[in-house]
């Protein structure tokens, strides 16, 4: 039986770790620049059609990635309208499968941290004369535990995402090297081949990037500062 | 309260009868298969295992489709009872380890190197299998691996050995994953890639690769069963391996693939031994 556990700092174990990480980083940072944002202005402001997105943005929270995972392979393929970008099979695309995953998450929160800072705040940086904007930062500022505790919780998801990221990535070794594995999809594929001392370092170091998420997730929620 | 009980009750009778025999009296034991993916992909064992559970209603059939690599270590740790594998070379290995009870021939297909139909490396003028392969490496054009340990696998690691030829480079991918994965992958990226004609068949119309080299007696690629010696289901694995080289077994292989795409997508061998 193939029990052998990696001890020695193996390059492949590294770069499908790292892989994971800048995916799961890009991925939030991207969804971070939209669903901010979004969140603010869905939390402030009153517009017509503002139910309606409310019910959008938590229905794609609901989003099976998987699903998101089709899609977004379904649209770059070859045979599909983003075909000619060549995106397909490529750790772009697999940044690109999550980002519809975690936008409404960030924003959905960020939403709700919004709406929770209290009025009267609200109303004092206006009489203040404050613009829209600067009304927007202030309350940005008081929620932002929320926010940040939101950024990390879908940091630990994103890490964790298997299905979307096996369909658009393909799970590829390129010229020997890592090109689209992750902890995940390299935790599938050495189970298959029976590599359980690989699989289980690979599950290993992902559950120690889950707790330490959590160790920030926790202390932002508890208000400490986040360093 | 009382609905919920009710409920409660009606959902654990329903759990219950889903898990037991269909028929009482009638005990079905279950044993494990562990075959490929091109068996799987092709389709060809969701023919088989109805036909063979028809003939055999006492026993039920869960199949792993793994690469031969993967089957044949299941075997070791006695976790199938019956290999339908095709790799020779991890195959006999097998057998001197003394694990597997008898390995028999069931059928045969060949593997062939398909490509994208512009083939820059030039690989449908080749003169053998290891020269077209040999082609693709000086032409740095993208090929697909399995990777897996598969039989596929094992044959192309062949074919580069037999060619003489270093595959280390950008322009060599490894998949990981099956068969119709890989040939998936290899059309999006127009890529070379060996294959077995079962499942290229099957896959045929859904991708634009084309085949660009056959025929050589290096690239035929012939199916065993190994009942596995210390299988939990011993019975079952006999029974199996004799109805896949049986009468039945043969002919239900011989007739798959006909109707659909003109001609048997593997070629019933038992006979041969």
């Amino acid at each position: 039986m193939n029990l052998t556990l990696a001890v020695e700092v193996d390059p492949y174990i590294v770069s499908v770790m790292l892989l994971s990480l800048k995916v799961a980083a890009a991925s939030l940072g991207i969804a971070a620049v939209i669903g901010i944002p979004l969140g603010v202005a869905l939390g402030l402001t009153r517009f017509s059609g503002r139910l309606v997105f409310l019910i959008l943005v938590n229905s794609a929270i609901g989003l099976p990635p998987v699903v998101a995972g089709l899609v977004t392979f379904l649209l770059l393929r070859k045979e599909g309208p983003l075909g000619d970008l060549q995106l397909l099979y490529t750790p772009a695309a697999m940044v690109i499968a999550q980002i519809p995953l975690v936008v409404p998450f960030i924003a959905g929160i960020t939403m709700a941290g919004v709406a929770g800072v209290p009025t009267e705040l609200r109303l004092q940086a206006r009489a203040l004369g404050a613009s829209r904007l600067r009304e927007a930062v202030t309350v940005l500022r008081e929620s932002k535990g929320t926010t940040l505790a939101a950024i990390v919780a879908g940091f630990g998801a994103s890490v964790s995402e298997v299905g979307a990221i096996l369909i658009t990535g393909g799970n590829l070794l390129v010229g020997g090297e890592n090109y689209t594995r992750t902890m995940t999809t390299a935790i599938v594929l050495e189970t298959r081949l029976g590599n359980y001392g690989r699989a289980m370092t690979f599950g290993g170091i992902l559950l120690v990037v889950i707790i330490v998420v959590n160790v920030f997730l926790t202390r932002a929620q508890v208000g400490r500062p986040v360093r | 309260m009382r609905s919920i009980a009710k409920l409660s009750l009606t959902a654990a009778i329903f759990l219950t009868s889903c898990s037991s025999p269909s028929s009482p009296g009638e005990s079905v034991s279950t044993f494990v298969v562990a075959s490929t993916t091109s068996t799987q992909d092709s389709g060809l064992l969701d023919e088989l295992v109805p036909s063979f559970e028809q003939d055999h209603p006492d026993l039920r059939a869960k199949v792993v489709a793994v690469g031969s690599g993967e089957a044949i270590d299941l075997g070791r740790q006695g976790d199938a009872d019956v290999l339908l594998v095709h790799s020779p070379k991890q195959e006999e290995q097998f057998m001197t380890e003394g694990f597997g009870e008898f390995r028999k021939r069931v059928m045969k297909n060949n593997f062939v190197i398909i490509g994208p139909s512009t083939d820059r490396a030039r690989v449908a003028g080749a003169s053998d299998a290891a020269a077209a392969v040999q082609k693709i490496a000086a032409a740095q054009d993208t090929f697909l691996s399995r990777g897996d340990e598969s039989g596929t696998h094992q044959r192309e690691l062949d074919l580069w050995e037999k060619a003489g030829v270093d595959h280390s480079g950008d322009w060599y991918v490894e998949s990981g994953q099956g068969m119709a994965e890989t040939l998936s992958i290899s059309d999006q990226r127009s890529a070379y890639t060996l294959t077995d004609t079962a499942t290229f068949k099957v896959m045929e119309g859904r991708i634009s690769l084309k085949v660009l080299f056959e025929g050589d007696p290096a690239l035929v690629n012939p199916y065993s069963v190994i009942p596995v010696k210390e299988a939990r289901n011993r019975e079952a694995a006999l029974a199996f391996a004799s109805w896949m080289t049986g009468s039945r077994g043969q002919q239900v292989i011989r007739k798959f693939g006909v109707k659909q795409y003109g001609s048997s997508l593997f070629e019933p061998d038992a006979a041969s031994e």
